[in-house]
Parts: structure tokens; sequence; C-alpha cells
């Protein structure tokens, strides 16, 4: 037993002797990478015969699979957080893939990650399943299914790309979303303006209004599948709202005159927008529940362009208060209003960030158009983009990025003018044209369709 | 009389063009709407039952063997635990007469009832638990504290083996001052000398003069640590999402081979891998990891594999993604 306890004395000290060696175990700090895209392969996905030749039938599309993946590819090379890699440096055909994929092949070519799957035409109703790999860990980090009608297939596509986005960047997509904007044609003085809706990529593009009238800023609501705008419906420019689904529309609120610059609150039940009368204009709310008006502020200078906190507690809004146009934040009953932007130039379109932590604004400042962003605080300004002219962003739904529409300069003659939606995220680095049918200004991001 | 209705009906007339023409909406068909999609999970797990594509089976099958091989040199059964009560009691015993001649340390019972009643939690408790141990552990150490405990152990290997048993219970008082608060730690040191008994025994036992050496210039020299710091710059793709005003800090503790290559990974603060709230960081550490993998083997000195054998990257996305 004695001889048992020294020994155990003996180990002891040996441990505590080695413990020392492992105190002064070497850190390395490394402080830097590339940021470079994440280099992902997305595997065209699988189908067999019977599927293959149903599914040509039913939507005249030669390989759906394959179509799937070009819309997941297209998805994530746009966020320009990766770079899906071309699909002719694939080593394994999709039927072997979809099984277990070997990652030596896929890290030969250099890929991180991997997307592959199986399409399974079943019932008349379309089943996709889907599985990320981890290439250089040989491991699933997720799978999922979905079951549709099979004419429903770009939204899998664009569902795939959001849970894909949200497993390797640990933020949400915000590829399942469609944009509403003004579509826009004509000569520059008779202009014809519709209502449009798209997906977010551009695709499945439709008409809301003929274009009879002047229609305005539309913008959706956060919760469900309504819209409100302005329209100069019979030359009275008011705010109304459009409930997509149905398609009935009804003025909101019944103001002595003009409304404009509508929003909805985060919650959808209220809609803030600003009232003119007399050469003022204040801001105010309506209760879409009990159709209560309230005024929120008060003040004889124009204030404009309201846009809640995604909290509901706070209203960002412009005003011209000061003598220029400025940027400031106030509760959302009205009160401690506070200017927040004081940079040269003139500020506008304030619009409060979906994740609450920044404001992106129009600076116009020189006779140039910027597209910016602040923090709520109205530090750390950032100006992201700058042009002739650019105005109106809007927050894609995880407050990553933005779209906003430019317009070019007409030549002598008149002629050149065009107006596009472009979107740009927060690095300032991943501007895109998005396009669109027509000439498109006003664009307005809707919230995830899916959950 | 027909003036007034006339006019009326001119008017009624007047009203329902307008209204026909101007409100396109009544006659206007609403849109059709995506129908849903049901979305069905399927579990998943570390290894996958999914059926391997056949040329690719033989190939992967190989692989894995030689995985199981290393994993089986490197990582210790974990029956190890159950003989730790018996050990903590012996050495709390031990400590008691220790103490008895230090006098700064409280009464010897309060410490043993101390000990013995996070000792029976700790038995059953899962390997993370003793992760965070060691981990806390670690961090409580500072390098002041490190020089002096070298210095003693020093002394003690140039003392003879007489003297070693002095200093031995030295040592356990010192200790015995620092630890005894805080009664599971020793749990955790104690699982820590098992398992890496095999090696002490071998390599303490003599200390040759190069090594002593070692033990004082413990740390890379610059222009290793640079090359290091190059290569895992390469490698590493900090993912572009992540939200700043966070703490984006991974610490990864590495085991190497002399050759370099990775034989074991280990994310140090495990437990926020999957806190909600928290999803980034595990998307983080996802990199780094990858970033160590895809850079495998890592550029390190040629000599002198005691000293980095075991290696801490602490991978900092702050400066890069905060500016």
């Amino acid at each position: 037993m004695e001889v048992n306890e020294k020994n155990t004395l003996f180990y002891f000290c040996l441990f505590l002797i080695f413990q020392t060696k492992s105190f002064s175990l070497i850190e390395v700090d490394i402080t830097r990478g590339n940021l470079d895209p994440l280099p992902v392969a997305v595997s065209p996905l699988f189908s067999d015969e019977q599927t293959h030749s149903d599914l040509k039938k039913k939507l005249n599309i030669n390989d759906l699979g394959l179509e799937i993946s070009k819309v997941v590819e297209n998805n994530l090379r746009q966020s320009g957080l990766f770079n899906p890699l071309n699909k002719d440096a694939f080593l394994q055909k999709p039927d072997i893939a979809h099984l277990k994929p070997r990652f030596e092949d896929w890290a030969l070519i250099k890929s991180q990650a991997l997307i592959t799957g199986k399409v399974i035409l079943k019932d008349d109703k379309l089943r996709v399943e889907f599985r990320l790999w981890d290439v250089l860990a040989g491991k699933e980090m997720l799978a999922l299914a979905f079951t549709t009608v099979p004419k429903n297939w770009r939204r899998i596509g664009h569902i795939i790309s959001d849970k894909v986005y949200e497993r390797l960047t640990g933020e949400k997509g915000y590829f399942d979303t469609r944009i509403i904007y003004v579509s826009e044609e004509g000569p520059k003085t008779q202009r014809i303006k519709k209502l449009a809706i798209m997906d977010q990529d551009g695709f499945n593009n439709k008409y809301l209004t003929l274009g009879n009238e002047l229609v305005l800023t539309p913008r959706f609501s956060p919760t469900n599948q309504m819209v409100t705008y302005l329209s100069y419906f019979r030359n009275l420019p008011r705010v109304y709202l459009l409930d997509i689904e149905t398609g009935i529309q009804e003025v909101v609120g019944d103001f002595p005159g003009m409304t404009f610059a509508p929003r909805f609150s985060p919650d959808g039940n209220k809609v803030i927008m600003s009232f003119a009368k007399d050469g003022n204009s204040d801001i105010y709310t309506m209760d879409l529940e009990n159709r209560i008006v309230e005024r929120i502020t008060n003040h004889p200078s124009i204030d404009t362009s309201p846009s809640y906190s995604p909290d509901g507690k706070y209203i960002t809004f412009n005003s011209d208060r000061s003598g220029y146009q400025q940027i400031y934040v106030m509760k959302s009953d009205g009160s401690k209003v506070k200017r927040i932007s004081f940079g040269n130039g003139l500020y506008g379109t304030p619009v409060w960030s979906p994740r609450g932590d920044l404001i992106a604004f129009t600076k116009l400042h020189k006779g140039r158009f910027y597209i910016g962003v602040m923090r709520t605080d109205g530090k750390g300004e950032r100006l992201l983009t700058e042009n002739y002219y650019q105005e109106a962003p809007s927050w894609s739904p995880n407050g990553r990025v933005l779209i906003f529409y430019r317009e070019t300069k007409t030549d002598s003659d008149g002629k050149g003018f065009s107006a596009k939606l472009w979107s740009i995220d927060l690095t300032g680095y991943n501007e895109r044209l998005i396009d669109t049918e027509t000439d498109a200004s006003d664009p307005s991001w809707s919230s995830l369709l899916t959950n | 009389m027909y003036k007034n209705i006339i006019a009326s009906s001119g008017l009624h007339l007047g009203v329902i063009i307008l209204a026909t023409l101007s409100l396109p909406f009544i006659s206007k068909k609403p849109i059709e709407l995506p129908p849903l999609i049901s979305v069905e999970l399927i579990q998943i797990t570390d290894q996958t039952n999914i059926p391997y594509a056949p040329k690719a089976k033989k190939i992967i099958e190989k692989v894995k063997k030689k995985q199981e091989k290393l994993i089986s040199e490197q990582a210790p059964p974990k029956k190890v635990k159950k003989e730790k009560p018996k050990e903590i009691l012996k050495i709390s015993k031990k400590n008691e007469i220790v103490q008895d001649n230090a006098k700064a340390v409280p009464t010897p019972d309060k410490n043993k009832e101390k000990i013995k009643k996070p000792k029976e939690e700790a038995i059953p408790l899962p390997d993370k638990k003793t992760d965070e141990v060691k981990r806390k552990e670690e961090t409580k150490q500072n390098p002041s504290k490190e020089k002096k405990l070298q210095k003693k152990i020093k002394k003690i290997q140039e003392e003879q083996k007489p003297k070693l048993e002095d200093a031995k219970v030295k040592q356990v008082s010192e200790f015995e001052k620092k630890e005894i608060f805080d009664p599971q730690n020793i749990a955790a040191l104690i699982d820590k000398s098992k398992e890496e008994m095999g090696e002490t025994t071998k390599k303490s036992d003599k200390i040759t003069q190069s090594q002593d050496k070692n033990m004082e210039f413990s740390g890379l020299t610059l222009s290793e640590e640079d090359a290091l710091k190059a290569q895992i710059f390469s490698c590493w793709s900090i993912p572009l999402g992540l939200p700043y005003n966070e703490n984006l800090l991974v610490r990864i503790k590495l085991k190497l081979k002399p050759d370099g290559s990775v034989i074991k990974t280990e994310v140090l603060d495990h437990a926020r891998m999957n806190k909600p709230g928290e999803s980034f960081y595990k998307v983080l550490a996802e990199s780094a990891i990858r970033a160590i993998q895809l850079c495998q083997p890592l550029r390190v000195p040629t000599k002198g594999y005691e000293r980095w054998k075991d290696l801490q990257l602490n991978f900092d996305a702050r400066e890069m993604i905060g500016g």
C-alpha cells in the first residue's frame, strides 16, 4: 500500500514537471486571411430516367436538376461571398456525386463546400433533396428535402440557396424574396409608370397596375403580402394600400391633402407617412386595424421619409429644420428628436436596417449622389457608392445588401436616359445591376417568403 | 323635370364610365401566388450512412482505415477515468500533510469535503465538461507564475534524488495554494496526467542539456512564426458575412506530427459553437479548421518537435472584418 502511495506521488510530481512544459504552449495569432469568396461546387441535382422524361413533358425543361443548380449557383455568386466553380471542372458526374461524394475529387478542384442533390417526381409532386458537404473535413453539414408542385421549382432553388448561405455564413439568406418596383417606359416627359413585382433574381416579373396613373415609392409590408405606395389617382397624390393576393387597393386615411413617403411599421400593423399642407409637411401614422390616425411630428419645417427601427421603438426621418435637409431620429411617439447626420451635403431617405445597427441614406454633395450607411447614432458614416443620380436604398431582409436605383444623364438630344436597379452589399465592393425588362425605379425588398 | 332626369342620368352614366375607366382593379384578376413548399428535415450525423458510389467506396474505406489507426494511436481509452476517485483521495491526504507545514492554507477538513463532493460528480461527466475545465485552468495561469515554476523545476532537476522528494512536497503545497479552491480542476489535471503518462515516463526521467535549453527558450523564433503565419494567412478564407462588434476570436489547439501534419484539432471554446444567437461563431470556427486542413502539413521548424508538437492557433477576424 505504501509503495503504491509513493508511486502515485512520484507520478504526480512527474506530471507536475510535465505540466510546466505545457504551460509554455506555443500560441500563434492568425489575424489575417484572404477575403476571397468561398469556392463552392454546385453539382447538378440528379434525377433518374423516369423523372427526367416526366419532367420534360410537364415543364418542357430538359434537365431540371441542372436548372435548379444553376439558380443556386447564380444566387451564391450574386451574393459576392461565394465563388461557384465552373461545372466543366467537376470530376464526378451527378449520378455518383449524389450518393456519397468522393471528397478528394472535389478538393482537387479547390472546392471547399459541395452541394449535391436529387430530384424525384412522385404523384405529380416534385421532391428535391439536397445535401451540403464540407469537402475538407469530409463531413455532411446540412441535408433537407422539399416537396412542392413542379411549377414551383425556381423557389426551391432559392430556398436551397438560403439554407446554404445561412449554414456557411451564420446569417439568414435573402434569396427566397421578391422585389417590388416601379416599371418605367416611354420618353422622359411622358413616362408610363406601373407597379411591378419580380423574384429577387429578376425572374417571374409581373405588373400590378396598368399604368393609367403615376405611381411612386412602393413599399413591402415586412409581415405579409401588402404593399403601400403613392399613386396620383385623379391627379391627387395619396398613399394607397394594395393587397397582392386579392388585388384590392384602398386609400390610407382620409387626409385633406397630399400624403406621401409611406412605409410599414415592423409589425405590419401601421403605415407611417408624410402629410403635406400649406407647404408644411409632418409625419403621421395610421393603424390599419382601427384606422386611427396619429400625428407624430409637429414642426413648421418639412419632415418626411419616415422609417421605423426594427423593434418599432424609434423612427428615423429627414427634416430641414436645421436649414438643410438632414437625418433625425426620434422615439416612436415623436419625443426626443435628435439630429444624427452632420456631414457635408444634404441627407435624405433614411432607412433603418432590419438588423437594427445601421441606417442607410442618400446623400447629395457637390452635385453627386451617394448611397451610404451610418450607425444609428450618426457615427461611422460610410459611403458605399457614388454616381450622377441615384437614390432610394432598400435593405435586403438580412440587412446585408441594399437595392437602389440609378439614373443616367440624358444627352443633348434628350436621349440616353435610363433608370436601372442596382444592388450593393455593405462592403461596398459587390455592386451589381439587376436586370429588368423595362426601366425601373423605387425598389423595395420583401421579407423572406418562407418561415 | 325632364331636365333634372336627364342631368341625373347623365351624371350617373358619367360616374359609371369614370369608375370603369380609372378603376381597373375592379376588373383585374388577382395575381397567382406561388404555392406552398413543405420542408422536411433530414437528420444528419457526423458519420453518414448514405451509400457510397461504387468507385469511391474502396478509396474511402482505405482512407478510413488509415484514420482509424491514427485515432487508436493517439487517443487514450476512456476507461482510465474510473480510477480517478482513488487517486484524488490519496493526493488530498498527502496534501493535508503538506498543508500543515505550509500553514497558509485553510483547515484540511474543509478541503477534504470540498474535494470529495465534486469528485462524485466528476466521474460521469461527459468529455465536454472536462474540456471546459482544462480551458479554465489554462486561462488562469499567468506568465509570471509560469516562470517561477520553471525555475523551481530547474532547481529540482539539478539537485539529487533524495532532495527531489522534498522538492516534490514543496511543489505540491504550492500547487495546492492555487488550486485547492477549485477541486474540479484537480480531477481534470489528473485526467490529463494519465493521458500523457506514457510520454512523461520516457522523456522527463533524463533531462539532457538540449532539452534543458528548450525549456528555457520555448516558443518559435520570429522567422519560424512568420513562416507559419504566412502559410495560414493564405489558406484562411474569412467568412465575409460575419457581424462586426462581436468577439471574433477562435482558439484552436493542434497536435502535430513531426512533419507538420495535423493529428488532432480542438476548438477551445467549444461551448460557444452551439450557442443560440452565436451561429456566426460556428461558421468562423469551421472556417479556421478548414484553413488548417487546407494548409497541412504546416510549415513548422525542422528541429525541436518537442517545442511545437502542441500548438495553439488564435484565429482573430476582428482586424479584417471590424475595420
